[in-house]
């Protein structure tokens, strides 16, 4: 599958190195705008940002798809311009759209990109057929690709991805339009390439759980800017605590002031009759607060205590939700989908 | 790290973990990357086959585009033929062959057509090779390819080779038509096909790298659609194809003459229709009508290597 790496022990050093990369389209847009950022090798990194962040020109970017405008990628110890074709050897594309062809078979479109690869086919034929099993697509091998679902699909651009033995696989929304099985089967399929072959991978989403379950560092990316990279821990707990929502009988008297005073507490905003609080320890904040509100005589109608999620982290970071974007992002994937059918 | 202390819950974390990855999916021993192929050429087989694997599994396609040439042959060589017009002047038939020849270089206006048509075919096969460029683009395949280390140069003569491969084919098929239909086959000789087909596959060449240049940058079939029908009716009709240039009105005589189809049509003429008793000036030296074609092919090519270079990385 990979370059035999089992008997070394994984260094940290980057694989990817970034600097001020750029791309304007049109001579007046910025797709990407001056992103920097690192892969350690064995890590996996993903891209979280919304319709339009510019992931897919930053993944094309660094896959030699796209010349950037300005700035420096080193992919594998390869510049993206200079060294190219170095970088297209040693990198792993699954990407966004599919890209195998119908009228072949699976296997057809594997051996294909192996032959694009340079590969002999004394290796390429065996290799294949361990990756269809891996992507369990064995028994639908030797089917044209026109008669696979839209996961089949997904899965044997990944097959196709791994031909070439990469060090490093790009994964651009790799579980977009799948099933919550067929996405659970990828996840897996992520996890054991990075511990059994300890693979670097960078990919790109717009599900939060996916990068939060999935990713050792996440960039959140909106309008060409990463706005923020790190654990999906530190982006937590970079939102501040926990928090807490308590709803009071009575809202003319503002308890802001007092609440503020407490030790846990970090920020309080008032709305109407409801409290937002964030506090760093949501679990023992809570009582006193309700205490505090006792005491000055007021009734406590509700409490709730929300522990941070990337939800949260994403919203604080970006001032919207990832949710609000689903609609638009199955218009999208409809649109792709019609377009594939057009073609049989 | 010494086993015997590592926490109880994290060995039975590792064995469950194992379990739940099924058996089918059990990562293959990793095996080590081979020899790549880094030569300039790797892949340019593979992706011509893909092509034309598409092309012969695909009858239909093959069949539609024989209907073209067939029906011209019967509509200008047989319904109206040219040659008729001659053969009712009610002159004596020494002499009618006398101004047949002198015409169109050979006795019968319909071999003369045959060979028109045999260019015909290869051109609207070369004009289409284009089109399989930006189907490529617009179904992915294309950033497939480019996202592998397949030389750019292998992507465009992959196009142009299949489509050479095509017309050759399909050529072969409208001349056996031909002369099932009536075509001279008095002097037809192994050099002179094979010479005439080289002729024929180089001119199918140069075109195919002219269209397939132009496709590069689109993903728009409509616009394709449009190049197509611009360049192919004045490449045919501005050419020898269908009339003899003899007939011509002057200026249109210049256009003919920068034509290079009509240099590949020429040659293919007097190699497979013979040049016994054609008066002096009707045809080109044979080595005019070769040097025109290859450097025409050559030319071409070489422009379409370099410009994808250009053109395919955005
Ligand atoms: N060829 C192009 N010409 C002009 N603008 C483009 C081109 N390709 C992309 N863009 C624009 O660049 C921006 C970033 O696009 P990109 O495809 O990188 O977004 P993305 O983050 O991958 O989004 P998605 O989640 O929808 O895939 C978008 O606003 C898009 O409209
Ligand atoms: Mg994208």
């Amino acid at each position: 599958m990979m370059p035999n790496q089992r008997d070394t022990k994984p260094v940290s050093k980057a694989i990817v190195e970034v600097e001020g990369l750029t791309k304007t389209y049109d001579g007046k847009f910025k797709a990407v705008d001056g992103v920097s950022f690192q892969i350690e090798e064995g890590e996996i990194f993903g891209f979280l940002g919304p319709n339009g962040a510019g992931k897919s020109t930053t993944i094309n970017m660094l896959t030699t798809l796209l010349s950037p405008s300005s700035g420096q990628a080193v992919v594998c110890g390869f510049d993206v311009h200079k060294h190219a074709n170095d970088v297209r050897r040693n990198v792993g594309i699954v990407p966004q759209e599919y890209t195998a062809d119908e009228d072949m078979t699976g296997m057809a479109n594997i051996l294909l990109c192996a032959d694009l690869y340079g590969i002999p086919r004394s290796d390429s034929k065996p290799h294949a057929m361990e990756l269809l099993n891996l992507v369990e697509l064995q028994d639908a091998a030797n089917r044209k690709v026109k008669t696979y679902s839209g996961g089949m699909r997904r899965r044997l651009e990944l097959a196709c991805g791994l031909i070439n033995y990469p060090k490093l696989l790009f994964m651009d929304e790799p579980t977009l339009g799948l099933d919550v099985q067929t996405r659970a089967a990828v996840w897996k399929y992520i996890r054991m390439l990075k511990q059994e072959y300890h693979m670097t991978l960078f990919l790109t989403t717009h599900y939060l759980e996916e990068a939060d379950s999935l990713c050792d560092r996440i960039a959140i990316i909106d309008h060409g800017h990463i706005i923020k990279i790190g654990t999906p821990t530190e982006l937590k707990d970079g939102i501040g605590g926990d928090v807490i929502v308590v709803g009071v009988a009575d809202g003319e008297v503002d308890l802001s002031p007092d609440i503020g005073k407490l030790e846990l507490v970090k920020e309080v905003k008032k709305n109407g009759n409801e409290y937002r609080i964030k506090a760093e320890s949501g679990e023992e904040a809570s009582p006193q607060i309700m205490d505090l509100i006792r005491s000055k005589g007021l009734h406590v109608t509700k409490i709730s205590l929300t522990k941070p999620s990337l939800d949260e982290a994403y919203l604080e970071l970006t001032g919207r939700t990832l949710r609000e974007e689903e609609t638009n992002r199955w218009a999208t994937m409809s649109q792709r989908i019609t377009m594939a059918r057009a073609r049989s | 790290m010494d086993s015997s202390k590592v926490p109880e819950e994290k060995l039975t974390r590792t064995t469950t973990v194992q379990e739940t990855v099924p058996e089918s999916v059990e990562p293959p021993v990793p095996r080590s990357m081979p020899k790549l192929n880094k030569s300039p050429l790797h892949g340019l087989w593979a992706l011509t086959l893909r092509d034309l694997r598409k092309w012969y599994t695909n009858p239909y396609q093959l069949l539609i585009s024989l209907i073209q040439p067939v029906v011209w042959l019967g509509i200008f060589g047989k319904a109206l033929n040219f040659g008729t017009f001659i053969s009712q002047s009610g002159a004596s038939p020494a002499v009618q062959n006398q101004i047949l020849l002198s015409t169109f270089g050979t006795k019968s206006y319909f071999s003369f057509l045959s060979v028109g048509m045999l260019a015909s075919i290869i051109l609207f096969t070369a004009a289409f090779s284009g089109m399989s460029v930006v189907f490529d683009r617009r179904f992915g395949f294309l950033n497939k390819a480019l996202s592998t280390p397949v030389s750019r140069g292998a992507i465009v003569v992959s196009k142009v080779l299949q489509s050479g491969v095509r017309s050759l084919i399909q050529a072969g098929m409208v001349l056996l038509i031909a002369v099932v239909l009536g075509m001279d086959v008095s002097n037809f000789s192994v050099i002179g096909l094979l010479g005439a087909f080289t002729l024929l596959f180089f001119m199918g060449f140069a075109l195919s790298s002219l269209f397939v240049t132009l496709a590069l940058r689109s993903s728009d079939w409509q616009t394709q659609m449009a190049i197509i029908n611009l360049l192919n009716l004045p490449l045919l009709f501005a050419s020898n194809a269908l009339f003899p240039v003899k007939i011509m009105p002057t200026w249109l005589q210049y256009v003919v003459k920068f034509n290079p189809v009509s240099y590949a049509i020429d040659g293919a003429r007097q190699l497979l229709l013979g040049t016994a008793g054609v008066p002096s000036g009707i045809y080109n030296p044979l080595w005019l009508d070769f040097t025109v074609i290859t450097a025409f092919a050559v030319a071409l090519t070489a422009v379409g290597v370099v410009m994808s270079w250009k053109l395919l990385t955005k």
